[in-house]
Parts: structure tokens; C-alpha cells; sequence
């Protein structure tokens, strides 16, 4: 059984032909057999007899293969381990084979996560249609990370409801913009969303304050060493059990990797870095503005994707790759308060991906609601809640060290308003900014956070985002009212007011991110505003310098911005607003 | 004529497998999966299975023999057996594979010993009956070509 590199690409054109399939199987004969029919389904076949060497080969690629199917009993490693490993680390779909198919190992199977379960001997028509799981996982991710981002919006603020009524839209999928609006629907009757795409029975709410401790666990034990199991026992919440973690676990990984691939993609365009944040850790390549470019696009659509990424990304590491960033946990973006996960679609994706931070996560704290706006692919993620970094966690991120990370006005319990300038805006990014119990101010700094991270668009996934930002603590309820004035802008920046206050939001923002910093505020409201206001700055161009719209800049605006939303810099959170990101965010805020 | 008796024989003795229980559909699949590519797939892997699964029996062998017998070891050494067996359609092996666990799973030395002989010798004679009718194969397939 020799191992052979089917290290590409998937042929996208002709699905599912070139599906890249990982076998593990200790037996040789059937591993052999396998191979061979997997081969007349025309997909590209990896073997390897030892669960160790396909974990090591999952995890030297991470996005070299669609699909794993396992053996479920194996020498070196029980066959479910190695699902749930792949689960946990990789996320893909796995499909366990057995001769044994006795009931309760089946069960067995499916409760660790494995989406089939094959009986030995295996037809060669079974496995001509594994390519559904791939599918299925794909479009459920989207799923999943909305509806989470919709949790956590609930969560945020409830007036965020009038902008889901605009309809945010989710740049590039339909489904999921659908599921946001139906996920904001829901948060509108102030109830407890459950997943509705999971159409699960009895699912798990994940507020604020339980994802918090969720992140709060997984820091605890490590990103790289992390299990469902040591997370639940350190959460310590009677009735959470181990699936619930474990599939909670499944989306803050997505979301790490979503946002990891965001900025990826953010550091290509480089574009954008303008400031060459020098004083941004240097992770985060600021120059994520890729996502803003992109946002161009979506921004017609409606959906933006803060890109705010970028910036985050570089701080962040991305989760791509969750074992690497371990270091992530730092993320000096929001504590933990509900930082703003934004979750930058996958530039891969058809860059509809809006970031939707719905959560202000209460405690604005530690809100970076970057609403990252991957000019492909608004999704919608609520960034809500950032959880404290739900970044950190994974990447640096939000380290808004770029300033941004705490753009939800440090401590401004202002409540996150998901007010998201949206009203009119079909803020796809839906940032619901779920009103937090902070107070009434709204710290719709969102967009701005774009600019602090330049580009720290921490593309949380919008799944880890979710939980990231939910916004824990009341705290972060500012967060997510950042991001709500860039999806107004998408919006094109119709509604005048729509975009004024996005900007003076983000104005506002700026003004509390600096906490005196003294960033000049109309940089950053240009660049706010420019994005915004330009239609073409869709690509919250933050830390763009050349954005001509600077009509926003006016200055009069911003003292629109309910200030005391803001209050006194409270830049609690250890990375918000570090004065010295600011004026690094300064350069690249909206450019 | 000589080609066409061969193939007759061939064709009569693979059916007298499958009616006789000693292969079942699996066996078919594999027959599918020979194409140009792997012109002898089906022999390949038979081949594979014998030569692999010898260290199995040795396994279980050696299980049994040992005092006291470790049943969930042995179990799992005949469930990778079994595992491996159906891998080629071998029926009657994998059917006597199924009695072995159930003694096993009671623990019941007597029983396991006395089924790990019907496994050996089923096993056996699949393998001469194999060896015999890959050959016709090759013969009917030399003639063929003639």
C-alpha cells in the first residue's frame, strides 16, 4: 500500500470526477480492492495502511483531499479516533467501513462523526456516491456558520432584526443568504434559535457565555491538543455533552480555517497595505484587501465582507491550520469579549462571502466585529461575537492590534447594534449585532474595524466566528454594530444616511478605537467612508488611501456618533485599540 | 474448438463455485474491477489475500495455543480474518469465520478450536479450487490468443 500523492486540486468542472479521496485501511487486500474502484469512479486515490500516516498526510495538506475513508479497526489507532481527529483538525467528511455491522458500532460511527458507515464487502456503486458528503459538508458549512452567526446575533442585540430585513445577503450563496434571513427572522422572535439547518432536535444554543467558555476551554488545553471530551470536562456545564462540543467544535474550526483562508487570500491582493502596519504584529498582512476588492463585487450585491481579515488574518494565523496556531490564542483583538468574527469566506468561494457579525457581541470589549468582507463571499457571518478572539484562537487575529481588534469600543457595553446601518442596506453581512445588554450605544464601529486590522479581516469562519464572537460577553456588544454600517454600504451606500452612519459609526468607532490615540479620525473615516460611500470601496478599502469618497469625512457626521457609546476608551481589552495600531490602522484603515 | 472448450470449462467451473457457496458476489465485483488497465485484477488480489492473510492464521494460531486464552484478542485477530476473507468473496470461510466469533464471544475454548479447523480447511480447499480455475483462465486466455 503504497501512498501516492493526489496532492491537487479538485477538478471543479467535473464533479465529482477528480474527487481526492484518502483510504486507510490496514488490511492490504481491501486496500487494493478499494483503490481500484475508486479509481473507476475517476476519483484520485491516496492510500495508507496506518491511521498515524494518514493524519500525517492530512495534516502536511491540508486542503489535499475531499474525502477520508477509514477502517474501523486499525493497529496503531482506533479507527474512531482518527475520525474524530479528522473531524476536529481537518474537517472533512469521513466515512468509516467495517465487517462488523453490528448496530451499536454503527451508532458508534455516527455519534464520533463519521457522515457513512460502509459494511464490509463494499460495493463498487456505494462508493461511486460518496461525492454527496462532500457536497452536503459544503453546503451545510455555510449553513452551520450563519445559523451559529445567528445565534449569536440573537444573543447580540434584537434590533439588529430591521437589518435582517433588508435581507442581507450572503454574497454568492443563496442558500445561505436564505438561511440568514431565515436565522434573523428567528432572532427577531427573540427565541432561542436553534440551528435550523441542522434540524436537530433539542440543539444546543450556544450564547455567548457558553461559546466563551467554550474558547475558553479548547485556549486551555491547546488548539492542537484539543478533544471534545477534555473541552467538555473543563466547560464544566452539566448538560452540554460530548456531541454538542464536538460538533461545535467541527464549526470553530471552520471558521479558524475560513478565516486562515481569508487571509490567505487578503495577503495576495497586498494591495491594500498600505501602512504596512509596522506596528500590527506582523502576522497580519495588511494588506488583505483583497477582501475589500472583492467586496466590489459583492457589494453590489449587498454583500460585503469586511475584510477585515486582513488584518486580522495576519495576526491570526488562521485557522487553517489549528494545530499550527496555537499561538493564536492571544489574540489581543477583544478579549474574549465578542470579538467579531468575521468570517471571510474562503477566496476560493465565490467571493460572496459576507461577514455578518451579528453579535455585537455584548461586551464590545472584545468585540472586533470585523465584518470581513471578502469581496467574494459576504458571508454572513455574525461576527457577533468574537469572541475574544475566537481569533485569538486561531489566529492571531484579531489581534486588533492593528486597533481594530477592539473596535467595538472597548468596553463599551454599548449594545452592539446590529444596527448595522443596514436598514436599508442589505447588509449582507448581516453583522447582527445583537444588541447587547450593553447599553444603548451602538457602537457600529464595525467597518471601522476593517480599517484598524487594515485588512485583519479576520476571516473567522464564519462558523468559528460564530461561536467566536458570540458575543460572550455583554461586553462585546459592540462589535457587532461595526459591522453593520459596512453592509449598509454594500448596499451601495444608498441610503445616504445609511452610509453616514456607517461612517460616523465608524467614525465613532474610530474615535473610541483610538481612545485618544489621536488617529486622526477622518483618515479613518475616509477610508470608512470611502469604501462605503464609493460603491467601489466595497472592498472596505480600509487603509485604501485612495478612496475618493471622502464625502463622509464630514466630520459633522461623526459627532453624530453617539459617543457615549463609547465612553471612555475603554481600552480594557488588552489589544484594543492599541494607540499605536491606530495610527497603523490609520494608514490602512479603509485602504 | 480447443478455445472454445477451454472457455466452456472455465465458465463451468466458476459457476460450480458460486453454486457451491465457495465464492459469493464480491468475487463478481472483483471480476468487474479487471479491465485493460489490470488484466489480471481478480488473480492479483486473491494472490494478495492468501499471502497476507497466512500471518492472520498464525495469529490465531498462536492465540489458541497460548494458556489462557485471551478471547478479545482473539476475537479481534479473527475479526481482521474475516474482514480480509470477504474481501475476496470467500463464502464458506467467512461463514465459518461467524461461528468462530460467536465461540469466541462466549469463550469457549473447545468451540473456537474445533471451528479454526472448518476455517483452516475451508480456506484450503478455496485456495486449490482458485489456483485451479486461474489456471483454466490463463490456458483459456493462451488458446484465445492463439
Amino acid at each position: 500500500m503504497g501512498v501516492e500523492s493526489g496532492f491537487s486540486s479538485p477538478r471543479n468542472d467535473v464533479f465529482p470526477a477528480g474527487l481526492r479521496v484518502l483510504v486507510v485501511d490496514d488490511d492490504p487486500t481491501w486496500l487494493k480492492i478499494l483503490e481500484k474502484m475508486l479509481k473507476k469512479c475517476s476519483y484520485e486515490v491516496t492510500t495508507c495502511c496506518l491511521a498515524r500516516e494518514a493524519l500525517n498526510l492530512l495534516r502536511e495538506r491540508k486542503d489535499g483531499y475531499d474525502i477520508v475513508i477509514s477502517d474501523v479497526n486499525m493497529p496503531d489507532m482506533d479507527g474512531f479516533k482518527l475520525l474524530e481527529h479528522v473531524g476536529l483538525e481537518m474537517d472533512l467528511p469521513v466515512i468509516m467501513m467495517s465487517v462488523d455491522g453490528e448496530t451499536s458500532r454503527v451508532m458508534k460511527g455516527v455519534q464520533h462523526g463519521a457522515c457513512d458507515y460502509l459494511l464490509k464487502p463494499i460495493r463498487m456503486k456505494e462508493l461511486r456516491n460518496i461525492w454527496q458528503h462532500v457536497f452536503r459538508k459544503k453546503i451545510h458549512e455555510v449553513r452551520d456558520i450563519e445559523s451559529l452567526e445567528g445565534i449569536e446575533s440573537i444573543h447580540m442585540t434584537r434590533s439588529g432584526s430591521d437589518m435582517f430585513d433588508d435581507g442581507h445577503l450572503l454574497g454568492g450563496e443563496d442558500i445561505t443568504s436564505v438561511r440568514k434571513r431565515k436565522d434573523a427572522d428567528n432572532k427577531h422572535d427573540d427565541k432561542d434559535l436553534s440551528d435550523p439547518s441542522s434540524t436537530k432536535k433539542a440543539r444546543v444554543v450556544w450564547t455567548v457565555d457558553l461559546h466563551q467558555k467554550f474558547v475558553k476551554a479548547v485556549n486551555q488545553i491547546g488548539f492542537d491538543k484539543v478533544g471534545p471530551k477534555k473541552i467538555l470536562d473543563l466547560m464544566n456545564v452539566p448538560w452540554l455533552t460530548r456531541e454538542n462540543v464536538a460538533s461545535h467544535l467541527q464549526k470553530y474550526r471552520l471558521y479558524l480555517s475560513r478565516l486562515q483562508k481569508e487571509s490567505d487570500i487578503k495577503n495576495s491582493f497586498t494591495g491594500m497595505n498600505h501602512s504596512d502596519p509596522s506596528s500590527k504584529d506582523s502576522t497580519a498582512s495588511f494588506g488583505h484587501h483583497n477582501s475589500m476588492n472583492v467586496m466590489q463585487d459583492d457589494l453590489s450585491n449587498g454583500a460585503y465582507s469586511f475584510s477585515v481579515n486582513n488584518s486580522l488574518a495576519q495576526n491570526v494565523d488562521l485557522k487553517g491550520h489549528e494545530g499550527d496556531r496555537k499561538g493564536i490564542t492571544s489574540v489581543p483583538v477583544a478579549e474574549p469579549k465578542g470579538a467579531l468574527s468575521i468570517d471571510i469566506p474562503d477566496p476560493n468561494k465565490a467571493k460572496s462571502s459576507h461577514i455578518s457579525f451579528d453579535h455585537s457581541l455584548g461586551s464590545v470589549d472584545s468585540g472586533l466585529n470585523f465584518a470581513s468582507f471578502n469581496s467574494t463571499n459576504l458571508v454572513q457571518y455574525s461576527w457577533s461575537k468574537i469572541p475574544e478572539i475566537q481569533f485569538k484562537q486561531e489566529c492571531e487575529p484579531l489581534q486588533l492590534e492593528n486597533g481594530f481588534s477592539q473596535l467595538p469600543l472597548p468596553g463599551s457595553h454599548h449594545h452592539m447594534q446590529t444596527e448595522y446601518l443596514q436598514p436599508s442596506a442589505s447588509i449582507s453581512s448581516g453583522p447582527s449585532i445583537t444588541e447587547k445588554e450593553a447599553s444603548s450605544s451602538r457602537i457600529e464601529v464595525k467597518p471601522m474595524y476593517d480599517e484598524y486590522g487594515r485588512n485583519h479581516v479576520k476571516h473567522l469562519s464564519p462558523m468559528e466566528a460564530v461561536d467566536l464572537f458570540p458575543v460572550q460577553s455583554k461586553n462585546h456588544t459592540l462589535h457587532n454594530q461595526v459591522f453593520e454600517p459596512i453592509s449598509t454600504s454594500t448596499s451601495s451606500m444608498k441610503s445616504p444616511d445609511v452610509s453616514l452612519n456607517w461612517l460616523t459609526d465608524l467614525e465613532f468607532a474610530q474615535r473610541n478605537l483610538n481612545g485618544g490615540a489621536g488617529i486622526p479620525f477622518t483618515s479613518l473615516s475616509e477610508d470608512i467612508q470611502v469604501c462605503w460611500l464609493q460603491g467601489d470601496c466595497y472592498a472596505m478599502n480600509f487603509g485604501l488611501q485612495d478612496f475618493d469618497c471622502t464625502e463622509y469625512n464630514d466630520p459633522a457626521l461623526i459627532a453624530e456618533i453617539p459617543f457615549h457609546l463609547y465612553d471612555a476608551p475603554r481600552f480594557d481589552h488588552d489589544h484594543l485599540f492599541d494607540p499605536a495600531e491606530y495610527s497603523a490602522l490609520d494608514k490602512g484603515l479603509f485602504a | 474448438m480447443e478455445r472454445n472448450r477451454l472457455q466452456q470449462e472455465v465458465a463451468c467451473m466458476r459457476r460450480s463455485l458460486f453454486d457451491q457457496g465457495y465464492l459469493e458476489e464480491q468475487f463478481i465485483q472483483l471480476e468487474e474491477l479487471q479491465d485493460d488497465a489490470n488484466p489480471n485484477f481478480v488473480q492479483e488480489i486473491v494472490a494478495l489475500f492468501y499471502t497476507d492473510s497466512a500471518r492472520l492464521i498464525q495469529n490465531i494460531e498462536q492465540t489458541l495455543n497460548s494458556k489462557p486464552i485471551d478471547f478479545s484478542k482473539l476475537d479481534d485477530y479473527m475479526h481482521q480474518f474475516k474482514g480480509s476473507s470477504s474481501s475476496i468473496g470467500a463464502k464458506k470461510v467467512t461463514d465459518e469465520c461467524t461461528v468462530f466469533r460467536e465461540y469466541c464471544s462466549a469463550e469457549n475454548a473447545e468451540g473456537c478450536i474445533r471451528t479454526f479447523q472448518q476455517v483452516k480447511q475451508e480456506y484450503t480447499i478455496l485456495r486449490r479450487k482458485l489456483e485451479v480455475y486461474f489456471q483454466m483462465v490463463r490456458q483459456a486466455a493462451v488458446a484465445h490468443s492463439a
